[in-house]
């Protein structure tokens, strides 16, 4: 596996990360060793194995759909960085 | 002021502030005391929360006056939360500078167990930043210095936790453990770490890392608190969904039953090439012990074991890269001014985040993305299957595992700087939480002065039965209660 340097810039878009040209490098070498270190999975075989979606086999879980007490816009805003009113203020999505 | 009980365990203060020999203010000014005299050495906090405390521990008093001996066990004992956790209102960092300044809305349901027991909270503790690491180096707030030696790392990520215990500033503390991270800091530090099964205590309000792994437990000086504790906040919880319904057996029914009869495994893989030899004694002593109690050992073969570490790192980081997609820079936390909303993101979390946190997200991004998420994640999710299965396996010839909880005693701060060395921390605690098991670590002596911890596995929700074993070697051991050179500074 050799990552290249737009594979990590893609990635990197992906997850919404602004990296520097020196975390880009740092990130493609490391990632290409860990990615090495982990082909190890494919010494297990797993032909005959259903993937493990809940550990303690936990299938699905329901509530009635009531109305309930919430901790309100005030206190849900307190943390924001930018507000405007009863709002989050972000920056424009379209011209 | 005397400091008669720093290093006590938290039994023996709740019998003393019940017989009225010490208060619960007297107490928190005890562990505020030590805290201030350790913590410029150790850097364990990151917020301290002293005026709360204050008011929780007058509450305590009186609660104690009221209620006696039928008062809650934790009432009016110090515990410090790793940072986390949420409590309303009071800063909790992650130790990631992307939310320096969050101050969660609500408390989560382990925390609200224990306040509502009448729990004293001395502050926040330092971590490795969003829980990610395995010595407590990776915090945005500074390493954190192991009270057994301050130029060795505590473990991680709930170092601080650990190393807050091990100090003596508090008998208990809440971590989380996602691969290992309650168990290795206990056993660098000298405690006992318990990570329950998964499912056995909500995750509503642990700020997440890989929630099919993540489990909030304790650290305590004793198994009989780390039973306390559980008992404590285990439980079925509405508000996390994955929270098991099914009752919560007291482990104090079974705690003093001994080994008595009881069928040990011991699996072969968790005694490998990098095990050091010094650990290997001292776990071998162990589980000697443990025959010497009566209890039959066998050697068992977990023969994934060595896949695990590389399903952990598909699976841990592709659910990370998703848990924290929530910090944009638009709701809580760090915000970097922009032209666009993208460039917002970018510089928000190019900045926010650490250096270990980027290459996890990268990692879990780069498996679940399109062309590489079946042979990445789908294929670490069979091999998850696969790792539990054996464990299920086991457990049908034997009642409990015994084995090693980190191959190393506490290294050097700086010794690890590639990753996959670091990684290798965890090797012999990942493979529990990727099947959902209760596992525990108590000391067991100590190697070249530092301290050891053996681990004990069980079943999934046989946590009584974890706490049974380690309890019966940590009361026949004579080592089980290591004290660090900090509690006898201050106790001697």
């Amino acid at each position: 596996m050799t990552l290249s340097r737009d594979d990590v810039a893609h990635v990197a878009m992906l997850a919404r990360l602004g990296l520097s040209d020196a975390e880009m490098e740092q990130y493609r070498t490391q990632l290409d060793a860990i990615l090495d270190a982990i082909g190890k999975l494919n010494e297990v075989d797993t032909s005959a194995v259903a993937e493990t979606a809940q550990v303690g086999g936990l299938v699905n879980v329901w509530r009635e759909d009531e109305p309930r007490e919430s901790i309100g816009a005030e206190r849900a805003l307190a943390n924001a960085p930018e507000r405007d009113g009863p709002y989050f203020r972000v920056a424009a999505i379209q011209e | 002021m005397a400091q008669g009980f720093v290093g006590r365990s938290a039994a023996e203060m709740a019998a003393a502030l019940r017989s009225g020999e010490v208060t619960a203010v007297e107490l928190l000014r005890q562990a505020i005391v030590q805290r201030d005299r350790v913590d410029g050495r150790v850097n364990a906090f990151l917020e301290r929360t002293d005026e709360l405390a204050e008011t929780q521990a007058r509450a305590a008093d009186e609660r104690i006056a009221r209620e006696g001996v039928n008062a809650p066990q934790l009432c009016g004992i110090p515990v410090a939360l790793k940072d986390v956790l949420c409590l309303q209102d009071v800063p909790s960092t992650a130790s990631s500078r992307i939310i320096r300044t969050f101050r969660p809305p609500y408390t989560g349901t382990a925390v609200q167990r224990l306040l509502d027991q009448g729990a004293v909270v001395v502050g926040k503790t330092n971590c490795d930043e969003f829980a990610m690491g395995s010595s407590n180096e990776n915090s945005a707030y500074g390493a954190v210095g192991n009270p057994w030696d301050v130029e060795r790392v505590p473990g991680g990520s709930s170092g601080g936790s650990a190393a807050a215990v091990a100090a003596g500033v508090v008998p208990y503390s809440l971590g989380s453990d996602t691969g290992g991270s309650i168990r290795q800091p206990a056993a660098l530090t000298g405690t006992v770490g318990f990570k329950p099964t998964y499912g056995r205590v909500s995750r509503y309000g642990l700020i997440a890392f890989a929630s099919s792994l993540d489990q909030i437990g304790p650290f305590a000086q004793t198994v009989e608190d780390a039973a306390h504790v559980y008992s404590a906040i285990a439980g079925h919880d509405p508000l996390d969904s994955t929270s098991s319904a099914s009752a919560v057996e007291d482990p104090f029914e079974t705690l003093r039953s001994g080994v008595e009869g009881m069928r040990l495994g011991v699996p072969r893989e968790y005694f490998v090439e990098g095990l050091e030899a010094g650990v290997r004694q001292r776990v071998d002593e162990a589980i000697e012990l443990l025959r010497s109690l009566g209890a039959s050992v066998e050697e068992v073969s977990l023969p994934s074991t060595d896949a695990g570490l590389a399903t952990y790192y598909i699976i841990a980081p592709a659910e990370c890269s998703s848990n924290l997609a929530r910090f944009d820079g638009v709701r809580f936390g760090m915000h970097a001014d922009e032209p666009s909303l993208l460039r917002s993101y970018l510089s928000t979390r190019g900045q926010g985040f650490g250096a270990e946190v980027k290459r996890r997200i990268m990692l879990g991004t780069y498996a679940l993305s399109s062309g590489y998420y079946d042979a990445y994640y789908r294929k670490a999710q069979k091999v998850r299957t696969v790792i539990a299965a054996e464990f299920d396996a086991v457990f049908e010839k034997v009642d409990a595992l015994v084995c090693p909880t980190s191959p190393t005693v506490a290294f050097t701060q700086g010794a690890r700087e590639d990753p996959i060395a670091m990684y290798l921390c965890d090797v012999l605690t990942i493979p529990v939480n990727l099947a959902g098991l209760p596992g525990i670590s108590v000391p067991c002596g100590l190697s070249d002065g530092l301290p050891v911890g053996l681990q004990v596995i069980g079943p999934r929700f046989q946590d009584a039965r974890v706490l049974r074993v380690a309890h019966a070697y940590e009361q026949a051991s004579g080592a089980a209660r290591l004290r660090s050179p900090m509690v006898a500074e201050a106790a001697p």
